[in-house]
């Protein structure tokens, strides 16, 4: 194949006075010599960056086993020695614990039901015609375009009558209908692209609607499924306005994100610094250690709603 | 797909059908409806038309919202979008070639996992963590520094005009390894002969990018800009948690979701609150159909 029919139209790339569109002439520098400048450049920027990611979060692993008059002493030198009591408060007395125990139920459960109502939802809005389907996937992926915001006041009086407010339940439904949205919309997608043959020959074989469901397109649909949970796990372990609103006065069924707020609130009062960096440490380490594990997976599915 | 169709199509869609139109849909309708009322909690609702919106117009903490939403919407996705472009593009064709091979720069590999890692993080953590890299003593990560060099300490989120930078450096700080991978993903599909054919022709790695990879990648790039748009409009946890006393100091940080929470939850102003929201509604609307109209162009086929 000629390769200048695979180069982008004139319009992408016009000929620019001063171009060096002919073979390297002259005065100009050898590729190889620009190749290696760019990439020292580069370099540096790469690094610089990732000096700024990291450096952060190991300053707060540091912090967490200093005492206050090491902490305000000088952010650079090293705990005198590993303080795990800093640990041990933070995690009884500042509660760490019990947040992250209820982050764990609250996300776990409210991610099982996204995955099971969203793909009911959207395995029946992509491969059966009835009518008012369109309504229905229509009424879904609306709310992908709602910003949260405008429904907060209403949302709490709804939670509110139905005795559902500082409860993990109340907060567990509500995370699951606001994960709908994308969830139905990517899964309907995903439902799509799966083969029908298999499908009509389950129906051949006597096999009922539900368990065509569980037993042949879940298991087919298992790559589509992992990226949307992780996607929703994510981004429900980071909530931070739902639970502030629906369990503001149950300070034992908090979760996380607004324990670790609010101890940094408190660790003012009390000038508890050490506490709150062990807080934010404990907080912090799980992630790395689960994204370390499933990296590749976590960067696919929280880039899945973008790259279509 | 013959008999018992419809009993099994509504027994799957009854379940979400219900739960998504009571706590979504649901609200959504009745904040319109509160949003024309004085309702505080305890009375009875009364309706008083668009009074709400009349008081919006003199409130001096909503138009403060509303300009730092401009300022976010316009710094957040540039500055971003150019920081992740820079390093997409090292770290997938910054490198030599090899037998027509793109190679990124040494590590990309390392580098893009280290980036994305903050997206992992919720933003009430990552705002928690940057109030003690801001604080203003010798505690603070930075001012610590400065601070040894016998500088000034600098008052990151005590300065009026410093704090909405300080927490956007933060979003940016948080946003980058995100769209880095993302380009990266963009960038992968553009094919080889391309950069190739360029080369051969003498173009430079600073022409490859703004030549080749910047127009073939431009539908990624909206798809970047609309999401640090809507990012832009919400900012709550961020700046709930990072600025002194919830978008101050003096409101010099606040937002929208920050004022409707306040008006909400603090001040049981329920009207007034679900105003704010429904005019936060229509400036995202109006966001989304712009980007979507102006970036609209030609999309190269490759």
């Amino acid at each position: 194949m000629n390769p200048q029919s695979t180069l982008p139209p004139p319009a992408a790339l016009p000929p620019k006075t001063g171009d060096p569109s002919a073979p390297a002439g002259p005065g100009r520098k050898g590729p190889r010599s620009e190749v290696r400048f760019f990439a020292s450049l580069g370099h540096v920027a790469l690094a610089v960056w990732a000096v700024i990611v990291i450096v952060p979060i190991l300053w707060t692993f540091l912090a967490a086993f200093k005492n206050t008059s090491e902490i305000f002493s000088s952010p650079w030198t090293l705990p005198a020695e590993l303080r795990w009591e800093n640990f041990s408060r933070a995690w009884t007395k500042a509660h760490v614990g019990r947040y992250f125990l209820n982050s764990v139920i609250v996300v776990s459960c409210s991610t099982f039901l996204t995955m099971l109502l969203g793909s009911m939802a959207a395995y029946v809005l992509a491969r059966y015609k009835f009518w008012g389907n369109r309504a229905v996937y229509f009424l879904f992926v609306s709310g992908l375009a709602f910003p949260v915001f405008l429904a907060l006041v209403p949302l709490f009086f709804v939670v509110k009558n139905l005795g559902l407010l500082d409860t993990h339940t109340g907060v567990v439904l509500v995370y699951t209908a606001y994960s709908l949205p994308f969830t139905v919309f990517f899964l309907a997608a995903f439902f799509k692209t799966l083969p029908s043959s298999v499908a009509e020959a389950g129906m051949i074989d006597g096999c009922g609607h539900s368990r065509l469901f569980f037993q042949v397109m879940m298991p087919m649909a298992k790559p589509g499924l992992i990226s949307v949970a992780i996607f929703n796990i994510i981004g429900q372990w980071a909530q931070y306005q739902l639970p502030l609103v629906l369990l503001s006065n149950a300070k034992d069924k908090w979760v996380l994100t607004q324990g670790i707020a609010d101890i940094s609130v408190n660790a003012g009062y009390e000038a508890d610094w050490s506490g709150l960096f062990a807080a934010l440490t404990i907080a912090i380490l799980p992630m790395i250690l689960v994204y370390a594990l499933f990296q590749r997976q976590i960067q696919a599915g929280l880039t899945s709603g973008a790259v279509k | 797909m013959r008999h018992g169709k419809y009993p099994f199509v509504i027994g799957f869609l009854f379940a979400p059908v219900a739960l998504y139109v009571t706590f979504v849909i649901w609200p959504y309708a009745q904040a319109f409806q509160i949003s024309m009322t004085n309702w505080r909690g305890l009375s009875a609702p009364q309706w008083v038309g668009f009074d709400n919106y009349r008081r919006l117009l003199d409130d001096g903490a909503f138009w403060k919202a509303v300009q730092h939403h401009g300022v976010l919407l316009l710094a957040l996705p540039l500055i971003t979008i150019a920081i992740a472009l820079f390093f997409a593009f090292l770290l997938n064709v910054g490198g030599k070639s090899s037998g027509g091979q793109r190679q990124g720069v040494w590590g990309a590999k390392f580098y893009r996992v280290v980036f994305f890692f903050p997206q992992v993080l919720a933003v009430a953590i990552i705002a928690v963590l940057f109030q003690m890299v801001y604080r203003p003593n010798e505690s603070g990560l930075i001012n610590g520094v400065l601070m040894k060099f016998g500088l000034e300490p600098i008052l990151f989120l005590v300065k009026p005009n410093l704090a909405l930078w300080s927490i956007i450096a933060v979003l940016v700080w948080q946003a980058v390894g995100f769209y880095v991978v993302l380009f990266s993903a963009g960038m992968a599909s553009i094919p080889g002969e391309i950069y190739e054919a360029a080369e051969m022709d003498g173009a430079s790695k600073v022409t490859l990018f703004f030549r080749v990879t910047l127009p073939l990648l431009w539908d990624t790039l909206q798809v970047a800009w609309v999401y640090l748009g809507i990012a832009a409009f919400d900012a709550f946890a961020i700046v709930a948690v990072l600025s002194v006393d919830g978008g101050g100091p003096d409101g010099a940080t606040t937002v929208l979701a920050m004022e409707i929470y306040r008006n909400a939850f603090v001040y049981s102003k329920y009207g007034y609150a679900s105003a704010m929201g429904v005019a936060l509604f229509f400036l995202t609307l109006t966001f989304a159909a712009l980007t979507l109209r102006l970036t609209k162009r030609e999309s190269v086929e490759y």
